[in-house]
């Protein structure tokens, strides 16, 4: 089982941070392997860009991401750029104020920087969608991913961060389940 | 405030940040360095934490500045370190060469990147490691390792500085822009597990006739004065005697040099590094090491999967390089596959060993080599039994 | 010889290397005058001659630490500066001297000068400015006068030279001066100053090379040269109120006066590393 991750959005939405937060919370507390990459430099602070975790039951040999099963996409130039990356059957979950899929595609749709904004904060619309991501795909539990953000960020964060994971999961709940 | 040295646990962990922790873990307290990509993460790391425990960060003016701080604070007794990546990498080489001659332990890392000169800067490449044994002028020997994860990050970073000590050598810590770069778990331990090898210090007091680099342990590693200790030695790189003074004939030349690569020669099995899989019954080797050897390993598992029966050598250590299994392997094996970001410079060295055909899998850098390449060269050598080519320069 | 002199003891024989003389200095160098200074000050200093370290580059002057019976690094050309920072701020108890010469200091180690002196870090820095590289045999360096004539110079040199305490107080010495090595008493006087000056001090001492700068110039004798400073030195006024910078350049070769004395000597917090456990209001920005 190895399945491929792309979290994609512009600079300042958190992309890389959700990453790190998914990653560690199957490597910590999923007992998966798990590997977060990121593009470096000065071609990847403007524009577009992206978070890459791998996760796999067993050890991780090639780390980056070669044709996602998963993209997350917070920003319509990430799903522009990052759309052909993935696999034609991929997982897609788009920011949907933001982002208007491409003809033939059936994303997801996850409001996340208008329920990040509903808390108060639209900074924390990645973690937002990452309970969407973790309820839409029950492929890690809820408790892991709240670990991982209480064990990353710094302790007067964390109470407003886990409200946001909390929101997104219960609005992916209250929708359809897909996987 | 005060923070802990060691950051005993679980950690989902950057590369770059793993190295860091393993050099305080280690003990290290002073790092002097030079912001360079892709290693900067380690400077920045470091000078948040070094204070905490009580160490110090110094950012220096370049890189060579960078070397003969952590030379100079070793010698009063520091466990010291610089990072960089290859253009401050080649600034550094003169003074290798001090460290060596006035046998004060340092540990550098190179997170190497695309090259050479400015190159890739934040793209990976693996061709510094003919530099890392080479790259000061003169005859001399080093210990190198190579890491192929962020787990590895931290231990070769703690063993680096035990090599280091033990035998007052420069260690370089050979990674790549892929490993430093990579977040993947890394298990820290109880503080009392992290090993540590002293340095061998003098057992006699201060006095006269006191001779400093005389070596009479069978190691030939003589023990090591640090500045204020009231022994008043002297420490040059120019040729010295085992009192430490200038001493330019040839007699004493040769004695030296030949001292401080026997030195490394002689000690080497405690410093080699190495791993195997699939190696019991494997008639073709692949010889691969740092991130190349994750898609060499995929590869390796892939051809045994098929039924070839293939096997992986990977060096952890580069220098000293592991000759000996490397030699054992060659009783059994019908060819060697050298794969490395680089366009053949660890093949020369395996050459050097056996007497097969060895087959290099090749790229100049700036993206990792997939497995897929490795496993094509590995069926292409199966496909054709002996009667393989000598070298195939392969992409990936 | 019933009238010969013969001393027992010398009170600077524990801090020489006898054993290692002869030493390499040609007649008439003045390196050996400033080691003298830089011993007596060490005896004179109050400090544990266990607590002195000296450190040099490559070059005549870079020899010095050879010679002295202390804890003695004789690191690579240019490099003494950042090794003794290393050293210093591990071990800050000890007192430490770089000991070296102009080519060593002001051109492959120029970067290094500035960059120490701009982070005020506490070691003592003397240099022996000769004009030129002795060891190599006379060639050209970063204080060979403009027109003088060097071994790579041989139509006259092309190059303004470095004002070295011009230099040094721009890039924030706390301390600069500069002597001769005929001015052995100031030498020594200055050194033990700076002994206990905090930061980073610098004493430039113009020294005789005849057999380098001094045989393509018509200073073939080194005491010719010591004549010459003695004629021609003057000492400063209040710089720059009365003494400009710019009269602080050094020419040999014109009759023109060259300035000698305490150019800067003034107090600046001296580099330390961040330490957590200091008070906020201590860190230096």
């Amino acid at each position: 089982m190895r399945r491929e991750i792309r979290i994609a959005g512009f600079g300042g939405q958190g992309v890389v941070l959700a990453g790190y937060i998914l990653g560690k919370a199957f490597a910590l507390y999923e007992g998966l392997e798990a590997v977060m990459t990121q593009s470096y430099g000065p071609e990847a602070r403007g524009g577009a860009s992206s978070s890459n975790v791998v996760i796999s039951d067993e050890p991780i040999d090639y780390p980056f991401v070669l044709e996602p099963d998963v993209l997350i996409a917070l920003s319509q130039e990430a799903y522009t750029r990052f759309r052909p990356t993935a696999r034609a059957d991929a997982l897609l979950i788009i920011e949907e104020d933001l982002v208007t899929p491409l003809e033939g595609d059936r994303p997801l749709r996850v409001p996340a920087t208008r329920l990040a904004e509903e808390l108060g904060r639209r900074i924390v619309a990645n973690i937002v969608t990452l309970g969407y991501f973790t309820a839409a795909t029950g492929w890690l539990r809820r408790e892991s991913v709240e670990k991982a953000i209480e064990n990353t960020l710094p302790a007067r964060v964390v109470p407003l961060n886990l409200n946001a994971f909390a929101r997104g999961y219960e609005y992916a709940l209250a929708g359809e389940r897909v996987l | 405030m005060r923070g802990r040295a060691v950051l005993t646990g679980e950690h989902f962990m950057h590369g770059d940040h793993a190295c860091t922790e393993g050099a305080i873990a280690a003990g290290c307290r002073f790092f002097a360095g030079y912001p360079i990509t892709p290693s900067t993460e380690i400077a920045e790391r470091i000078a948040q934490r070094l204070p905490e425990v009580g160490g110090v960060f110094i950012q220096m003016e370049d890189e060579i500045a960078s070397i003969l701080a952590i030379i100079g604070a070793s010698a009063a007794g520091a466990r010291a370190m610089s990072a960089t990546s290859g253009p401050g990498f080649s600034l550094m080489m003169e003074n290798i060469g001090l460290a060596v001659m006035m046998e004060i332990p340092i540990v550098i890392v190179d997170v190497q990147r695309g090259s050479p000169s400015t190159g890739l800067p934040t793209l990976p490449g693996q061709a510094d490691v003919m530099q890392a044994r080479w790259g000061s002028h003169g005859d001399y020997a080093i210990a190198a390792y190579a890491p192929w994860s962020p787990q590895e990050m931290f231990d070769l970073t703690v063993l680096a500085f035990n090599v280091a000590d033990r035998f007052r050598i420069p260690v370089m810590v050979m990674s790549d822009e892929v490993v430093g770069h990579m977040v993947e778990r890394v298990v820290i331990p109880p503080e009392e597990q992290i090993p540590r090898w002293e340095r061998k210090r003098p057992t006699v007091p201060p006095e006269n006739g006191f001779r400093p680099f005389l070596a009479e342990d069978d190691d030939l590693v003589p023990p090591l004065v640090h500045a204020g200790e009231g022994y008043r030695v002297h420490f040059t790189g120019l040729t010295h005697d085992e009192r430490g003074y200038p001493d330019m004939s040839a007699e004493t030349h040769h004695r030296l040099v030949t001292r401080l690569v026997e030195k490394v020669r002689r000690n080497a099995d405690a410093m080699v590094r190495y791993e195997g899989y699939g190696l019991e019954d494997a008639r073709i080797v692949v010889i691969s090491y740092g991130c190349t050897a994750r898609s060499a390993r995929r590869a390796v598992a892939q051809a045994r999967a098929a039924g070839i029966p293939a096997g992986l050598l990977r060096l952890i250590s580069l220098w000293p390089f592991p000759e000996k299994p490397l030699r054992d392997l060659a009783r059994q094996a019908e060819a060697f596959i050298v794969a490395e970001m680089n366009l053949g410079q660890m093949i020369c060295e395996v050459e050097r060993y056996v007497a097969q055909p060895v087959i290099g899998v090749n790229h100049a850098g700036g993206a990792m080599i997939p497995p897929a390449p490795i496993l094509e060269t590995i069926e292409e050598v199966a496909n054709r039994g002996a009667h393989i080519g000598r070298r195939k320069a392969s992409t990936g | 010889m019933a009238h010969t002199l013969v001393a027992e003891k010398h009170p600077l024989d524990d801090l020489i290397r006898t054993d290692r003389m002869p030493h390499i200095w040609c007649p008439g160098c003045g390196i050996g005058i400033v080691m003298r200074c830089y011993a007596q000050a060490i005896l004179e200093s109050g400090i544990p001659v266990e607590q002195h370290v000296i450190v040099s580059g490559i070059g005549c002057a870079a020899r010095t630490p050879g010679y002295m019976n202390l804890d003695s690094y004789h690191t690579t050309h240019g490099r003494p500066i950042p090794f003794a920072t290393g050293l210093k701020l591990v071990k800050p108890e000890l007192m430490v001297t770089v000991f070296s010469g102009d080519g060593d200091l002001a051109a492959i180690g120029g970067n290094h000068l500035i960059h120490a002196a701009r982070r005020n870090v506490d070691i003592k820095v003397i240099c022996i400015n000769n004009f030129n590289y002795g060891m190599t045999g006379g060639q050209v360096g970063p204080t060979t006068p403009l027109g003088a004539k060097t071994t790579t110079t041989p139509y006259g040199n092309p190059e303004y030279p470095f004002n070295l305490p011009y230099l040094l107080a721009a890039a924030g010495a706390v301390f600069v001066s500069r002597w001769t090595a005929i001015h052995a008493r100031q030498v020594k006087e200055d050194i033990l100053y700076t002994f206990h000056k905090p930061g980073f001090t610098f004493i430039e001492v113009l020294a005789p090379c005849p057999v380098g700068f001094g045989k393509s110039n018509n200073l073939d004798e080194g005491v010719e040269e010591m004549w010459l400073y003695r004629r021609r030195c003057v000492p400063a006024g209040r710089v720059p109120e009365e003494t400009p910078w710019e009269a602080l350049q050094v020419d040999l070769r014109e009759e023109r006066p060259i300035v000698v004395g305490r150019f800067v000597d003034e107090d600046r917090p001296v580099y330390r590393p961040v330490r957590l456990e200091d008070k906020p209001s201590e860190h230096r920005g």
